[in-house]
């Protein structure tokens, strides 16, 4: 519903409103590239126990062997030496927004996050560069027992926790970017819910790259104990340089039994940046995920948000938007493993390729034997906004179990000639009727989100519309 | 000051097709007229036409529209001018509920003629959907549905309806609002039509039958024949037709060629 009243506010916006920089206030950069000095700095930096510098040490040796996946989106202009891996932006990470040094304040102000945390959030934390510069969280959750900190003081505070759960849902082998991430991170949250808490409000976390040709390698761990509730946000922006930067996170989460979480991206890069993510969660007996996957920004991603069904009666759920604006390609999608009894997945796509944008589903569907009566239904919906702009789809399905249900269904469609006559014929401008049948082809899925999201999205969405025509 | 709708030797191709084969019709504020005529005569064209459809290719004559020529005018900016065409087959527009719509189209309209405007109010907005729709006896809920999608034949005719009545255009066309109508909608509609109708609407109703024509008093009906207006005349022309067919239409024809 939001599109109509945004439209008027937006003409006269610059195409992408978060391309500004400040200048660099970093306290410290390793140098650009990458070598095992760099990986030992970084731990060094962050003063963590010898295991994880072992951990570091190993999964950069990975790293090192693993060639670059070829299969996907073209990665061959990524320049791996000519970035900052770490770039430390202030002295500690604050409590109170007043001890964030004041020109990284003012940079979350223009974003808005201290005003939507005072409205409608649980918790927040806010990364810039390399490190957590914010993190809090409701004092009635922390009393409950609720852990929402920075990943690096989930290690600091809760060593055995972390240790029981860090990089065992995706191991650094899994990928050469898991492995990459593995070796540098830095930054990203640390949550963990206790049993039977169910947190309400979501939990924020956001994303700032300031400097030019930096890397972000944020890691994030959650934990939803027995029965407990979460939703997770994480939204993300950079400002517009000529050169590249990075952003490779590694998400982990483990969802225990009859427990639900919920974790939404709201991806917004600048168009300069390489967005290689990998997210997985682990969804124990009854319990249930939903992956919330929303990329409108970078210039390349690669994203395929995963549910492995591990107990029986597990549910997992993958709502993925794209926009593949002009010099986009979103390569983007799901997994899904289901590994026992009576588990059931959903799989929605909706993608939209505007000029020589592209977006590509990419999806997995794996049904292990024994998996009995486990049903799965995948739906990816592609809209091409005129003639250039592309769209593929590349799903995969491997069923080891006869008694499953499973559906697929994709289409491709054209903004159609008689629907842009019909609108116009209500005096609608080309422009907002294009917006109209966009805004509506992700309805659904927008649909979904909690309001204040879905106006922010509808928001990106329409200021990723201006200018579609000549 | 009363406004006209002026069609001058109107000449329409598609994909170098000619369909309207030089088109005479003024349609007035305050008047209503009838377009009859065969099966693919010309009279939806002459509807898209009129709108501005970037498939029908104006080859000769003019549309003249507030005394300015409109045919280099945008769809958009032909609506927002005063336009309407209730469609004979509307599009189904997935994910974008009728009062969405309604609402972007009315704040499309209110900022054309003052680009300060800042556009309808919900509240009000919500007070003028439910007047026009208990106007046209719909279901308050319709309001959410998206847009023509899933609706029946006769839902849609009237969603059209409902968007005449938000719109209030100076120059409303209407092709074939009722086919697909019952009979109790058939009224319904006829009755919001005429509550509408007045100094400030001119209406060009398209239509097959004389059913319509007893509730909607026609002031004028026009029959079209291979692409032009054969013949005009009142009511009883409309009442002529539905007891002779178009025969007698075409041997007259035959024989001022033939003469
Ligand atoms: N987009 C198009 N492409 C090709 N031919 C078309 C197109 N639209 C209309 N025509 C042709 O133009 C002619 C007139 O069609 P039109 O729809 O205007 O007829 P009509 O008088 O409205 O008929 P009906 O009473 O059946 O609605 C028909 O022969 C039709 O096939
Ligand atoms: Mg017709």
């Amino acid at each position: 519903m939001a599109a109509s009243s945004d439209l008027e506010h937006l003409e006269g916006i610059d195409q992408y409103k978060y391309g500004f920089s400040d200048p660099d206030v970093s306290v410290f950069k390793t140098r650009k590239g990458l070598d095992e000095q760099v990986v030992r700095e970084i731990s060094q930096m962050k003063g963590e126990p010898e295991w994880m510098l072992e951990k570091r040490l190993e999964a950069y040796g990975h790293y090192v062997e693993r060639p670059i996946p070829t299969w996907g989106p073209d990665l061959s202009s990524l320049n791996l030496d000519d970035i900052y891996y770490y770039v430390k932006p202030s002295e500690m990470e604050s409590k109170s927004w007043d001890d964030v040094p004041e020109s990284i304040k003012q940079t979350f102000d223009k974003l808005g996050i201290p005003e939507a945390e005072q409205k409608f959030l649980a918790g927040v934390g806010a990364q810039y560069e390399s490190e957590m510069v914010y993190h809090s969280v409701l004092e009635h959750l922390e009393e409950q027992g609720v852990i929402f900190l920075s990943i690096e003081d989930g290690l600091r505070k809760h060593p055995d926790l972390f240790r029981e759960y860090f990089g065992t849902i995706i191991p650094h082998t899994d990928n050469k970017f898991a492995a990459l991430n593995s070796a540098v991170w830095s930054g990203g949250s640390f949550v963990y819910v206790p049993p039977g808490v169910k947190v309400e409000l979501p939990l924020q976390a956001y994303f700032r790259l300031n400097v030019a040709n930096i890397g972000q390698f944020e890691r994030t761990l959650i934990i939803v104990d027995e029965g407990a509730q979460v939703h997770y946000v994480e939204g993300c922006t950079a400002p517009t340089y000529t050169t590249d930067s990075f952003h490779s996170g590694v998400i982990e989460i483990v969802v225990k039994k009859g427990a639900r979480s919920r974790y939404t991206t709201i991806q917004n890069w600048s168009n300069n940046v390489y967005n290689l993510v990998t997210q997985r969660a682990m969804v124990h007996k009854n319990a249930s995920h939903e992956w919330v996957d929303a990329n409108i920004g970078s210039k390349v991603t690669m994203k395929y948000p995963s549910c492995y069904l591990m107990g029986e009666g597990a549910r997992g759920e993958i709502l993925s938007l794209a926009f593949a604006a002009e010099g986009q390609h979103q390569d983007t999608g799901g997994k899904v493993i289901h590994a026992a009894p009576n588990t059931t997945s959903k799989i929605t796509s909706k993608s939209i390729s505007k000029g020589s944008g592209r977006a590509s589903y990419r999806g997995l569907l794996r049904v292990h034997e024994n998996s009995v009566n486990s049903k799965s239904n995948v739906v990816c919906d592609a809209l091409l906004l005129d003639e250039r702009s592309r769209s593929d789809t590349y799903p995969y399905i491997e069923i080891d179990e006869d008694q499953v249900t499973v559906g697929h269904e994709a289409s491709v469609s054209k903004v159609g000639e008689e629907q842009l006559f019909y609108l116009m014929s209500r005096g609608l401008s080309e422009e907002q009727a294009i917006s109209m049948v966009v805004s509506g082809f992700i309805e659904p899925l927008v649909r979904e989100l909690p309001m204040e999201y879905a106006v922010e999205m509808n928001r990106l969405i329409q200021l990723q519309m201006e200018g579609s025509i000549g | 000051m009363t406004e006209a709708l002026e069609i001058r030797n109107l000449h329409v191709a598609i994909e170098d097709n000619e369909i309207l084969k030089g088109v005479d019709l003024v349609v007035k504020q305050g008047e209503i007229h009838a377009l009859m005529g065969p099966n693919g005569t010309g009279k939806s064209t002459l509807a898209k036409a009129l709108l501005g459809h970037p498939d029908y290719e104006i080859t000769a004559g003019e549309i003249l529209f507030k005394g300015e020529n409109i045919i280099e005018m945008d769809v958009d900016e032909r609506a927002r001018l005063g336009m309407f065409l209730a469609f004979q087959y509307p599009v189904a527009i997935p994910g974008v509920s009728v009062a969405n719509f309604l609402r972007t189209a009315i704040n499309a309209h209110r900022k054309a003629a003052d680009p300060e405007d800042k556009g309808i109010s919900i509240p009000d907005f919500r007070t003028l959907l439910k007047a026009k729709m208990d106007l046209l006896e719909m279901d308050h809920q319709f309001a959410g549905r998206y847009l023509n999608e899933g609706f029946s034949g006769g839902e849609k005719k009237r969603a059209e309806i409902l968007q005449l009545a938000t719109l209030e255009p100076a120059i409303a066309i209407l092709d074939e609002t009722d086919s697909g109508l019952d009979i109790d909608a058939l009224r319904i509609v006829a009755d919001g039509v005429n509550s509408l109708a007045g100094p400030d609407l001119g209406v060009l109703i398209i239509t097959h039958y004389q059913r319509i024509l007893n509730y909607i008093k026609p002031d004028f009906v026009h029959i079209m024949l291979d692409g032009r207006v054969a013949e005009s005349g009142g009511p009883d022309l409309a009442e002529h037709l539905e007891e002779h067919g178009y025969n007698w239409l075409r041997e007259k024809q035959s024989k001022a060629t033939a003469g």
